[in-house]
């Protein structure tokens, strides 16, 4: 992409950009610090559910504090689960409109171009700080056409036949801790619902921010397509900086049912003390096409590795991952395809970037079930790393039980070449420029996957995180 | 009337990984002049570009170069491309997912604007663009070329024609042309070289071009012409001296100056056992 990346980046300060807070003094509600059943039914009270999903969150903290901590990925021995607040409402209010939400927690959104995003090139827009949702519209067009766009509270309360059908179905409860941790906390979220044959030709829009220090973010989304359906799905993450730490752990679950596609777009640009633990999984269904498009810049750490179970004949699942690890930042992403119907096909290509100390590591998943004849997956996993103290690695995991199939792996690791910055600068680039060429160049490829604005937005955050890497 | 600059090249001493390879070489080039330096391989003639064009690994142990008085040595690779100096390389490294047309338009912005800051605007799209496709039709290049990733997967012959196309946007002062010839058929020679002959007639362009054939110097004419061997400067003339290597070959020189062909000799070992051109 040709996008003049001098231009986009006029002004442009190399601290993190978004890491301004608001005070948290008059929030309607905050929980106390930890993790206890009290907690969990507090916020169940306060949502006003019915028992199904009160049941459904206990048995979420019973599975959360029966299961040991993962220790195959990231680090989190420093992640204290009693220092971390798990509700946190900033205002009793939903807006409609801009004017409904509050003009602190608006003028916030107004500084992350939420708002002008919306004006532009949104068909619907979600607004999440802290706990809850504090923004939700859909354009209205698409309203008369049965799409459905709102949080996931919402969705409990007026959707509830549709939302006890779906969750933790795709993302059991037990599935691991971060999930179990989710199914009793979690707040907010995006619930999205397209009936069979509509197609939602321009991007719906979730937006989450974490304001408070020590918070916990837990929202959950579920993502409905129905037959010959479309929809493409963004959504983007800040929070400010704080000296010690805050956990996002989200789950997303996506049903595509017969001919459907779901595109799920994530440009996650947590500060660098956000644990970022999610589960992603999306199930498609025969002829469905599951993509998801993972760009990882932020968080301290970061463990997410969207999935697709192909479960019908002819079902896609395409997962473009983009990390971007530095200092002190370590990026544990990558995905999961499971083939378990004949002639699907998938596709995982991971892009990952380290310098400054970061860590980058591509961890992936291809399994084919018996009898899912004819199915094609083919993975590629990029790393680039810019100096000698920076760190990637690679653990793919492949379980093939089926004879009939067509397999493709290939992974590369390079080093910013001492030639290739040579060659640029006695073009008159200078150093950090030719760095941010070549880095912009390796990553080409998948941002010219994304909409113009993301992609814009995309080269913008590389940019930000290559200031001051070299010199 | 503009001033015409002069690149001096004074007793240049260069050494790879300690081991001296320019051992005192004397040049000076007037904008406008066309050089050809010739040598036979291993006499050193890459690492006299390298080090003009700054390479980090290519240490200067003595000498200076200059433009109108003007300390380059000191300068950083872009610093001296702002200052005029251009080298088209003989290995053009390969640039994936960067386009030619957005390299070029960041290359030409800072050269032709020294005193541009970071972030400040890029030479307006449309100017730039209407002026790539003039010269890319000057070189016989199909428009689709500006939007190929950087000499990834590109011919001989296309990043020849990439760094002939640079040399036009980007007006250097002085040329270095690093073997522009090798690998190239005889029309692509004569593309090249016609596209050099008219950068360096429109603007100027003091051009040195290094080779150790004469093909391209039919093309492509020198006033003046010297011979590299053994890290020194053993031979200057005018085209008179090509006619002699072409018909005798470097045997003479071999003869004439047996210190340098035994460092030559030595070098060219070197080269063979690392792959690196010196």
């Amino acid at each position: 992409m040709a996008t003049d990346l001098n231009l986009q980046v006029a002004g442009i300060k190399d601290e993190y950009k978004y890491g301004f807070r608001d005070s948290d003094d008059n929030y309607a509600f905050k929980s106390g610090k930890g993790l206890t059943k009290a907690v969990v039914e507090q916020i169940s009270e306060m949502k006003n559910e019915p028992a199904w999903m009160r049941e459904f969150r206990l048995k979420g903290l019973e599975t959360f504090l029966k299961k040991p901590t993962p220790t195959w990925g990231g680090d989190l021995s420093e992640l204290n689960f009693d220092d971390i607040r798990y509700f946190m409402k900033a205002t009793d209010r939903q807006g409609r409109t801009w004017d409904d939400v509050p003009a602190e927690i608006k003028n916030t959104f107004d500084k992350l171009g939420i708002p002008e995003a919306e004006r532009k090139f949104l068909a619907g827009v979600g607004a999440q700080y802290e706990s809850e949702v504090v923004y939700h519209s859909l354009r209205e067009d698409l309203q008369a056409k049965g799409v459905i766009f709102t949080d996931t509270d919402t969705a409990v309360r007026d959707y509830p036949d549709l939302v006890r059908e779906y969750l933790g179905t795709i993302i059991p409860i037990g599935d691991n801790k971060f999930a179990a941790l989710n199914s009793a906390v979690w707040s907010g979220g995006s619930f999205v619902y397209i009936p069979a044959g509509v197609k939602v030709d321009i991007p719906l829009q979730a937006y989450f921010r974490i304001n408070a220090e020590n918070m916990g973010q837990f929202e959950r989304t579920l993502i409905l397509v129905e037959e010959g359906a479309q929809v493409h799905y963004v959504e983007g993450c800040t929070a400010p900086m704080y000296s010690s730490e805050s956990l996002h752990s989200a789950v997303v679950e996506i049903v595509v049912k017969k001919g459907g596609r779901c595109r799920y777009t994530t440009i996650q640009n947590w500060a660098n003390n956000i644990y970022n633990l999610v589960t992603k999984r999306a199930v498609a269904h025969e002829d469905a096409l599951m993509e998801w498009v993972d760009g990882n810049l932020g968080s301290k750490l970061t463990m997410k590795y969207p999935a697709v179970y192909m479960v019908g004949p002819g079902a896609r699942g395409e997962i473009l991952s983009i990390a971007f690890a530095g200092k002190g930042q370590h990026q544990d992403a990558g995905g999961k395809v499971v083939h378990a119907a004949p002639h699907t096909s998938s596709r995982i290509i991971s892009k990952s970037i380290s310098k400054n100390g970061g860590r980058a590591s591509y961890r992936g998943l291809l399994k084919v079930t018996d009898g899912a004849k004819g199915s094609k997956s083919n993975v590629v996993c990029d790393a680039l790393i810019l100096d000698p103290a920076s760190r990637s690695d690679t653990y793919p995991y492949i379980e093939i039980d089926e004879d009939d199939v067509k397999i493709g792996h290939e992974a590369s690791v390079s080093k910013i070449g001492e030639e290739q910055l040579f060659y640029l600068r006695s073009r008159g680039l200078s150093e950090a420029e030719a760095s941010t060429l070549i880095v912009s160049g390796f990553i080409e490829p998948l941002v010219k996957e994304l909409p113009m604005e993301y992609a814009v937005e995309m080269n913008k955050l590389i940019q930000l995180q290559m200031e001051g890497s070299v010199g | 009337m503009l001033m015409s600059k002069v690149l001096r090249i004074e007793n240049l001493r260069v050494a790879i990984e300690g081991k001296e390879i320019l051992r005192g070489v004397d040049l000076t080039i007037k904008q406008g002049e066309v050089h050809a330096l010739m040598g036979p391989n291993g006499s050193g003639k890459s690492t006299l570009s390298y080090a003009l064009m700054g390479h980090p690994n290519y240490e200067v142990t003595g000498g200076s170069v200059t433009i109108d008085g003007e300390d380059v040595l000191g300068m950083e690779p872009d610093e001296r491309a702002k200052a005029g100096v251009f080298l088209a390389f003989q290995y053009p490294t390969a640039i994936p997912g960067v386009t030619v047309a957005n390299f070029l338009r960041h290359a030409v912005t800072n050269v032709r604007n020294p005193e541009r800051k970071e972030g400040q605007d890029l030479i307006p799209m449309r100017d730039f663009r209407k002026e790539m496709r003039q010269e890319m039709d000057e070189l016989g290049m199909d428009h689709e070329f500006a939007r190929r990733y950087l000499n990834e997967g590109f011919s001989g012959g296309e990043k020849k024609r990439a760094e002939i196309l640079q040399l036009a946007m980007l007006r250097p002062a002085f040329a270095v042309l690093d073997e522009t010839d090798s690998g190239l058929d005889i029309d692509a020679v004569r593309i090249v070289s016609e596209g050099v002959n008219r950068v360096s007639a429109k603007h100027s362009t003091g051009v040195l071009v290094i080779t150790h054939y004469e093909r391209i110097l039919t093309y492509i004419k020198p006033q003046f012409v010297h011979i590299l061997f053994g890290g020194q400067i053993v031979e200057e003339g005018g085209p008179e001296l090509v006619k002699q290597l072409e018909a005798e070959g470097y045997d003479w020189i071999r003869a004439k100056y047996p210190e340098a062909a035994r460092l030559a000799a030595e070098l060219e070992a070197s080269q063979q056992d690392q792959g690196v051109g010196v």
